[in-house]
């Protein structure tokens, strides 16, 4: 990397105070022709760019972003890195990307925050301490870490929970990952940017694709706001949008896009030191380190690409966090959002090739895909660069909607959809 | 968040209805006979319409009656509201 930062890049800057930090990446206008195409500029499309060029030796690379890069789910999510899922090709999947994150922010040269913080999931009734309890098991026959916790260890650990038995849903126990945790999402975003850059990855913002041109049963390239581009391998990572970019080639995918809410409290001094999700209250909560409480609600049950989310969810997963954690009755919230995911019939994401070729759609993370970032972008470039899938990925293949081979993580994946 | 005119009661707010997903998309007359490929088709595949979309909705708090609505995903503007087996009263 030309401008690597370190303490002596941060010194020297200090003598000019600040006012002379080189671009992190460059702004370049669309070649006529590339190698392989990215549509979509959050986390998981900046990564894919990066493997592809880091790891399989593609340089003449873009990704293209109708808006800022970022801008989308990137920027909208709960940043919340865990892989404590139930099935084995989740747990292979999710925690591919776990292992990852741990050493992110070296790779990149930038600082992504990873903050392995633990998180927890609660059981609030016999149920959920039996599915709970069983997810630990598999979790640690899959090599992932993993603890049960009952309540009186939940309450050591997380004080602030009201753990009394009298509540509409009391805390009858709760399992720890402790690697996991949270990450800076923009962070992840600029990171990837920066460094797909440095290895000549064209990042090209403010270019919408307006469509896909094919030649037969291959694409040609993609017709976009900044004019035609030229290319034989298009990977679309557009989440909420994939289906916009799939009917452009009138190709059908399994995918419902809902809008998915979150909101920021007023920032606060420390008060909860780890991550703390609720499936049957549907509720989560950690602290960013700017002091604020970042809590997760649930989606809409309705196909919407309006980036807003129904009042009536947020105040569902208000009532459940305020019951958990009276101490938060008098905080004020600053700020709402919503953000438009792509939810798969089996809540599994979609890592594949398609049957026109030179395609490839990374999609249907759903509620839970800022957490496979490194992974979702490793895996999606070995299989646009192989035109196969590497061995992680292959159940995730787009007809397992045919064979009936689904990985159902409804419910098994320790949070509702 | 947003109301909607169920045919059956007037205008309630949205958060008494279920949402039934992608209106019109007929079940096979012969299931015995179906490919995997038809029956993913049938089962799984979406338009998913970023814009005016045909879909069914169910006054889930209220009659618990079916019926269809066109409504733009985009902006959550309901253009029309039908009952089920009539014809759309938009393309």
């Amino acid at each position: 990397m030309k401008n690597k930062y370190s303490i002596f890049s941060l010194i020297k800057n200090a003598f000019s105070y600040h006012e002379n930090w080189q671009r992190a990446w460059r702004d370049p206008v669309p070649k006529k022709e590339y190698e392989a195409i990215i549509i979509g500029g959050g986390g998981h499309g900046l990564a894919t760019a990066f493997y592809l060029a880091k790891k399989h030796n593609m340089k003449n690379i873009a990704v293209v972003e109708k808006g800022w890069i970022g801008g989308g789910n990137t920027g909208r999510n709960t940043t919340i890195i865990r892989s404590n899922y139930l099935w084995d090709a989740s747990a292979g999947l999710y925690d591919h990307a776990l292992k990852i994150w741990e050493g992110l922010s070296q790779e990149l040269n930038y600082n992504v925050m990873f903050s392995q913080r633990g998180v927890m999931n609660l059981a609030h009734n016999l149920q959920d301490v039996r599915d709970l309890k069983r997810r630990t098991h598999a979790n640690r026959l899959n090599g992932i870490d993993a603890v049960w916790l009952n309540t009186e260890e939940v309450k050591k650990f997380c004080p602030i929970i009201n753990t009394s038995p009298d509540i509409r849903y009391p805390v009858l126990g709760g399992t720890l990952q402790r690697r996991a945790g949270t990450a800076r999402h923009d962070a992840v975003a600029w990171g990837y940017a920066r460094a797909a850059d440095a290895m000549g990855v064209d990042i090209i913002q403010n270019c919408e694709v307006k469509g896909i041109k094919r030649n037969g049963d291959s694409v040609e390239g993609i017709e976009t706001t900044k004019g035609f581009i030229k290319t034989k391998k298009i990977g679309v990572v557009a989440a909420g949008h994939s289906s916009v970019i799939a009917n452009m080639v009138d190709l059908k995918l399994p995918l419902e896009s809902k809008p998915l809410q979150a909101l920021v409290s007023e920032p606060v001094k420390p008060i909860i030191d780890t991550v703390v999700m609720s499936n049957a209250v549907h509720a989560y909560v950690s602290q960013s380190d700017k002091g604020e409480l970042v809590i997760g609600a649930g989606t809409d049950a309705y196909i919407s690409y309006t980036q807003r989310g129904s009042h009536d969810v947020v105040e569902g997963t208000l009532k459940a966090i305020l019951e958990l954690y009276p101490i938060f009755s008098r905080m004020k919230m600053l700020r709402q959002w919503g953000g438009i995911v792509d939810i798969c019939p089996d809540a599994s994401p979609i890592i594949s090739k398609t049957h026109i070729k030179g395609l490839y759609f990374n999609c249907g993370w759903g509620t839970g895909g800022f957490k496979a970032t490194p992974g979702s972008g490793d895996l999606f470039a070995h299989t646009i660069a192989n035109n196969e899938p590497h061995k992680l990925n292959a159940d995730f293949n787009i007809n397992r909607f045919v064979s009936g081979d689904l990985v159902d993580e409804h419910g098994a994946a320790a949070v509702a959809h | 968040m947003f109301l909607i005119n169920c045919p059956y009661c007037g205008e309630r707010d949205q958060s008494e209805f279920s949402a039934g997903g992608e209106a019109h998309i007929v079940r096979p007359k012969q299931p015995t006979e179906l490919s995997d490929d038809e029956w993913a088709e049938f089962l799984f595949m979406r338009k998913n319409i970023k814009g005016i979309q045909f879909e069914r909705w169910n006054h889930a708090h209220g009659c618990r009656k079916w019926f269809n609505v066109i409504r733009d995903t985009s902006n959550d503007k309901i253009h029309a509201v039908y009952k089920m087996g009539e014809e759309p009263p938009i393309k």
